[in-house]
């Protein structure tokens, strides 16, 4: 086995930051706005890098589909630790309609062109919430695959991975190659320390194209409309008891 | 210590000693020699818990400089007095005691007052009138904004009234050109910066309290925070306040320019009276613009002059992005991963700083940063570290410094400290104190605003103890007088350390502000009890 594990990182909107939607209705406001890497895709770098600390495999490589920006994501892996990154450039009308079936064809042709040993990848994205990247791409490269994992262990050609499932926690055992999704509880992420920071500027990030991979990039989907949820109405404060019976049935309520 | 620092402290010490016995209330009144209330009918049903009630101070002895005085001879509340309130503040004159009681007690839980009156008013008007009657029935006021202060000077210390500015909460204008916010002095100032975050500015002052703390309360106690290194204090970037007066005048200084050198800058004398002087009830404040890329890096050093030498490195290299510079011992860190489960995000280090940077340019602003940390790690300054660019792992960073506060309170009871002194002394009083306590303390802990010479030093013991409280103070003030420190940095005095003013100021000074506050509050009914020493001389 070559030892190699794939790694999937996303850039999207940080977590922490008030989503606006765009006065037009096509999508979220995403200009000038902190984007980061997805934390379900800094828990799967961080199990991958894992098992390199554990000599279970020999090599981290990180991708990430998208434009310019997304090298400063790759950047983060590699301070968590990956060994070096590829960078599949993505931009414009392409990147406003890159989806998972994409996504999945890209890395499909990346685990082969690497001999992969592995593939983890985030459970989803917070900004789309599919939830399908992982299970497209171990179906494009007919592998197995482990979602929701929340623990994982080699052993040999086999890979022992615990699922979180809605009755509980099951576990399976699967062979390698393997596509794996990271859940929450999998890990906890590191804070990447300055001196793998300082190292990480000098690791490879290669340049690479959908076309080269022979990936088409046509989307089926079309996004008619984006809406903010309803805006949840304030609350009405009452003095007493009788005030809030005569509320209750003024709004028809009682 | 040098034996010169020594020999000077020790008469320094016999000075303040003899000084600080003229402070001794001789009299020994207690709360059952109180003249029966039976002129009051109101408080006749509650005389007795009134009477049997205690206040639950530090358990000092009554000659300890912390202690309350004895209540003065102000007026009592009566049915009359409460028909008045009600009559100008319907539904927001608060007398039942459950309502009251959480304004009775402060933030930590140390000093608790047996006011049986809040007030909440909703506009200037309305203090004015409070006021003006409150001063012609010579009844004392305690003024409350968040209640978030740590030197007892939130709350009453017997039946003030308490005049609550939570209800007075409205945004009055901004100006997007200059910067400049005017509102009412009961917002939040958590809210304040969701406003102005919105529109592309920030408030010139942060602190851990910032959910609950109030502007008008931030103002009356000079509040200094995570930004003072950047900004400056309130003292530069408050522009005008609207204060009302004891006697219920209304001083309109609520001015919105940078520049006005027209006459006695009258503002200046109320940041900082801690609600002594007046009532603050609107303030017009200066804000920056939002940077557009703000950097947090968690740094941690093996010794503190490596954190000094390292801060020197920080300003030069860093200079005008840096915007605050913090400092965390190791205790520290045990509390956060013990009390909050907090996790070290670097290896285990004797000292951790955070340093944020804020600008205009994050590629700019990157790129100083990784010149400066390449240098603070090749010259072996920091052992180790992180840096967060990301909203959420800079909040993850920042509340490694900003919730010591709290892991604090889950550790047992806290005696906090506020002390200015020269940078390079700072962690000299926490080893000395370590020293000096020994094993009568849970835990010695540093922290603070290392970069603004401010040192936090809190100790912690199972249960209040007496015989502990004795063996901290006065060590930790003479120690402080003996650099010309001051003893409270940025907290204030309040009731618990208004006694203590003379070891960080001359008695001339003191003297002064006396006369001031008797022009200002003739009948001394503002928050009587706090700031200024019961023995003016």
């Amino acid at each position: 086995m070559s030892g190699r594990v794939l790694v999937g990182v996303k850039r999207v909107i940080d977590y922490a930051v008030k989503i606006r939607v765009k006065p037009d209705n096509s999508g979220v406001v995403t200009d000038g706005v902190k984007h980061s890497m997805n934390p379900f895709c800094e828990i799967a770098v961080e199990e991958a890098v894992k098992l390199k600390e554990k000599k279970l495999i020999k090599e981290v490589v990180a991708v990430s589909c998208g434009p310019q920006q997304s090298q400063e994501t790759i950047r983060t892996a590699l301070a968590m630790g990956a060994d070096r990154g590829i960078h599949v450039e993505v931009a414009g009308k392409d990147y406003e309609t890159l989806g998972p079936l994409q996504v999945s064809k890209i890395m499909a042709a990346l685990a082969k062109k690497e001999e992969a040993q592995l593939v983890i990848l985030g459970k989803q994205a917070i900004d789309d919430d599919c939830n399908q990247t992982g299970q497209m791409t171990a179906a494009l490269l007919d592998w197995p695959q482990g979602t929701f994992a929340s623990e994982v262990s080699l052993d040999g050609d086999k890979v022992k991975v615990v699922r979180e499932i809605d009755g509980g926690l099951e576990t399976i055992k699967i062979s390698t190659p393997a596509v794996l999704t990271a859940d929450l509880r999998l890990n906890t992420p590191r804070y990447a320390t300055l001196p793998n920071i300082m190292k990480a500027k000098k690791k490879k990030i290669a340049n690479v194209k959908p076309a080269d991979l022979g990936v088409d990039l046509t989307s089926r989907l079309e996004v008619l409309r984006v809406d903010e949820p309803p805006q949840r109405q304030a609350g009405v404060k009452v003095e007493t008891v009788e005030d809030l019976v005569g509320k209750l049935k003024e709004t028809g309520r009682i | 210590m040098s034996v010169c620092v020594m020999a000077g402290i020790f008469q320094r010490t016999v000075r303040l000693r003899a000084a600080l016995r003229h402070l001794c209330p001789h009299s020994t009144l207690t709360c059952a020699a109180r003249p029966s209330p039976a002129d009051s009918p109101f408080l006749a049903c509650g005389s007795g818990q009134f009477v049997a009630s205690t206040r639950k101070l530090h358990a000092e002895p009554k000659s300890s400089p912390a202690a309350a005085p004895e209540r003065l001879p102000f007026s009592r509340v009566t049915e009359e007095d409460l028909a008045y309130f009600r009559k100008i503040l319907p539904g927001r004159t608060i007398t039942d005691p459950d309502l009251v009681e959480s304004s009775n007690v402060d933030w930590l839980r140390t000093v608790k007052g047996s006011s049986e009156v809040l007030l909440r008013p909703q506009t200037t008007e309305e203090v004015s009138q409070i006021l003006r009657y409150c001063n012609s029935r010579n009844l004392a006021v305690n003024p409350q904004g968040g209640n978030t202060g740590l030197v007892g000077g939130s709350v009453p210390v017997y039946d003030e009234i308490i005049l609550s500015t939570s209800l007075m909460n409205n945004i009055l204008t901004f100006d997007n050109i200059s910067g400049i916010l005017t509102c009412q002095a009961g917002c939040v100032l958590e809210n304040l910066s969701l406003y102005l975050e919105e529109r592309d500015f920030i408030m010139p002052l942060d602190l851990g309290a910032k959910g609950s703390c109030q502007i008008g309360g931030n103002v009356a106690t000079n509040a200094g925070g995570l930004r003072l290194l950047r900004y400056g204090s309130l003292h530069g970037t408050v522009l005008g306040l609207e204060v009302v007066l004891a006697d219920g005048r209304v001083l309109d200084c609520l001015a919105t320019l940078r520049k006005d050198n027209t006459g006695y800058d009258l503002k200046q004398l109320f940041i900082g009276s801690e609600g002594t002087l007046g009532v603050i009830t609107a303030v017009s404040i200066l804000c920056p613009r939002k940077p557009k890329s703000v950097n947090v890096v968690f740094l941690g050093c093996e010794t503190f002059e490596q954190l000094l030498k390292t801060f020197q490195l920080c300003r030069g290299m860093l200079g005008e992005i840096l915007s605050a510079f913090e400092f965390l011992d190791s205790e520290c860190m045990r509390l956060l991963n013990t009390h909050l489960k907090l996790p070290n995000p670097i290896s285990d280090c004797p000292f951790y700083i955070v340093i944020e940077t804020s600008g205009s340019d994050p590629e700019h602003d990157s790129q100083k940063l990784h010149n400066f940390l390449e240098e603070a790690m090749t010259s072996t300054l920091v052992t180790d570290g992180t840096v967060a660019t990301e909203e959420s792992k800079i909040k993850a960073l920042w509340s490694m410094r900003e919730r010591v506060t709290e892991a604090l309170t889950h550790d047992g009871f806290t005696y906090k400290y506020d002390i200015s002194l020269p940078v390079e002394r700072i962690y000299q009083l926490v080893t000395d104190m370590r020293q000096h306590l020994g094993d009568r303390a849970k835990s010695v802990v540093g922290y603070g605003h290392v970069g603004d010479g401010n040192l936090h030093l809190n100790i912690t013991s199972p249960a209040k103890d007496p015989a502990l409280l004795a063996a901290i103070e006065p060590f930790v003030y003479e120690w402080t007088a003996g650099c010309q420190g001051s003893i409270s940095a940025e907290h204030g005095l309040g009731l618990k350390k208004r006694n203590y003013i003379y070891y960080s100021k001359p008695s001339q000074a003191v003297a002064l502000m006396g006369n001031i506050k008797a022009m200002l509050d003739p009948k001394g009914i503002l928050n009587p009890y706090k700031t200024l020493p019961d023995n003016l001389k």
